[in-house]
């Protein structure tokens, strides 16, 4: 399947056309092979080097009213905190979403060019992409470039046609459709917490504070996750952002400090 | 390198482009086909020449399915109608892979004559020589669609329309007699149409029905039995009008 790298075009020259850029090019530029006497062993460990340990936690689940979408937005190269502030969750267009797990600007990249053929399907069928067609497009693409090192975990969260609709797709070329997902180094944390409190019908204002709850706890106690637990809705007439709050403030709000009771107090005694 | 670099579909100095309106004359000489949107039905129906008693008749089918809910009727070169039509199946499939959706009827009229076009504009090749009437229910609205595409790569939507021999008298009659219509009705309509350049009788003309349920190609006895109901109402109006009206 030809590789889409349709968002990687800079200045293309134009066949046939003479120019001293393009001498010398007689093909798409290539770059070096390393001479070792096992390559499929080196590219393998080579993209096990390069593969970030997806350190997030992001959530999503479908309930009565639409799809919530949670995520952290701490970003680690390792044990080094690089960012408090990352937006993992992506806005592909006003009706659907997209979750950031894996490499930052693998998800970053590929959501944008998503963002574009849905946009283009609009144009070309008169009508929205379904979320089915959108994350399938997505899988496909990132199906083709499997084994390539590219790390995405997502989850495809909108509300088309047929009503709410939210898919796990990621860079081995998976592709899940279900009602609950979490994805990210937190996740085992937050589905502890999601799949005790979950309830097909319940309001939108109690699944957003299960969606807070389910990554305040990820954040307590998974390192590679933290920062701010942003909170999204999908409704019939699109997405919108109900949260984003510090997990630090999250938790003196969950557990406040309580004064505890003295046992017994220091006195000042009279100096002798 | 192109081995194939000078074009055989070139303009000519007054803006033709002769190939295309060659292909044209083909499809003018190719068999009739009609194609008529009811409110819940679209019908097409084809000129069938008479079959040489050797032949295995069911061989030939003239209306074919593209998908569940979409048809084709074609006129001009049926040895191009296969290619075409085997490219457009392939499309269908591709479509429900990729989206997990089947096509529109728009999507699938658009793709054929995006190929027809191509191979106006392409080295080496001409152009395909024969136009559709593509049918069939758009599978989220339910709503029922006729196409027309042609050899230079255009198409639009019909109410009712007819390509081949003797299209433009079927067009005429058409536009004269054609109103809303659902069901039978519909299907007498379009063969009412075809009557107007065809020999009565089931075994010259094929037609096929398509509902939301899919396409039923319609039997001789059946196109036989219609054809006769259309004979006596032509029959009962010319009386009406012959005799002075006594009622009123």
């Amino acid at each position: 399947m030809k590789l889409d790298t349709s968002g990687l075009e800079s200045a293309v020259p134009v066949w046939g056309a003479p120019s001293e850029l393009v001498d010398g090019f007689s093909a798409a530029p290539s770059f070096e092979v390393p001479n070792t006497t096992d390559f499929d062993g080196f590219q393998k460990d080579a993209i096990q080097m390069v593969k970030p340990a997806k350190g997030t936690t992001t959530l999503a689940f479908i309930f009565k009213e639409g799809v919530m979408v949670a995520a952290d937005s701490r970003a680690s190269m390792g044990g080094y905190i690089s960012s408090q502030s990352v937006k993992k969750i992506i806005e592909i267009n006003p009706y659907m979403l997209g979750t950031m797990a894996g490499g930052a600007a693998d998800c970053q990249f590929w959501h944008r060019n998503l963002g574009i053929k849905c946009r283009l399907h609009e144009l070309a069928n008169k009508r929205r992409i379904s979320v089915t067609g959108a994350s399938k497009l997505l899988a496909n693409i990132l199906y083709s470039y499997r084994g390539m090192g590219l790390s995405v975990g997502t989850m495809i969260a909108g509300w088309d046609e047929t009503g709410p609709g939210l898919y796990y797709v990621d860079s081995e070329g998976g592709r899940l459709k279900g009602m609950r997902f979490s994805v990210g180094s937190g996740s085992p944390y937050a589905y502890g917490v999601l799949d005790n409190g979950y309830r097909y019908d319940m309001s939108v204002e109690e699944a957003a504070e299960l969606a807070r709850r389910s990554i305040y706890h990820a954040t307590f106690r998974d390192g590679a996750s933290g920062g701010v637990a942003s909170v999204y809705y999908v409704g019939p007439n699109g997405w919108k952002k109900l949260s984003g709050d510090d997990v630090g403030e999250l938790h003196y709000k969950y557990y406040p400090v309580m004064p505890s009771t003295v046992e017994q107090e220091m006195v000042e005694v009279a100096g002798a | 390198m192109a081995r194939y670099d000078r074009a055989i579909t070139v303009f000519s100095p007054d803006g033709h482009l002769f190939q295309v309106e060659y292909a044209l004359e083909a499809v003018r000489k190719g068999n009739a086909a009609v194609g008529v949107r009811g409110t819940d039905i679209v019908v097409l129906g084809v000129e069938k020449k008479s079959a040489a008693k050797l032949q295995d008749s069911r061989s030939v089918r003239k209306i074919v399915n593209l998908d569940d809910h979409i048809a084709l009727a074609c006129a001009g070169l049926k040895a191009d109608a296969r290619v075409l039509i085997n490219r457009a199946r392939i499309e269908c499939q591709s479509h429900r892979l990729t989206v997990e959706d089947p096509v529109t009827v728009e999507y699938i009229t658009r793709y054929i004559a995006g190929l027809q076009q191509k191979y106006t504009q392409s080295g080496g090749v001409r152009p395909f020589g024969l136009s559709t009437l593509i049918v069939g229910f758009d599978p989220y609205s339910g709503v029922p669609s006729l196409y027309q595409t042609d050899p230079s790569g255009t198409f639009s939507a019909w109410k009712a329309n007819a390509t081949g021999r003797n299209s433009n008298s079927i067009r005429e009659f058409l536009e004269k007699n054609y109103k809303e219509t659902s069901g039978q009705e519909t299907v007498k309509l379009a063969i009412r149409a075809l009557l107007e350049v065809v020999e009565s009788g089931g075994k010259n003309i094929e037609v096929a029905v398509m509902t939301k349920e899919g396409l039923r190609q319609l039997d001789e006895a059946e196109i036989d039995a219609i054809a006769a109901e259309i004979e006596a109402e032509k029959e009962a109006t010319e009386a009406a009008k012959k005799a002075p009206p006594k009622e009123k």
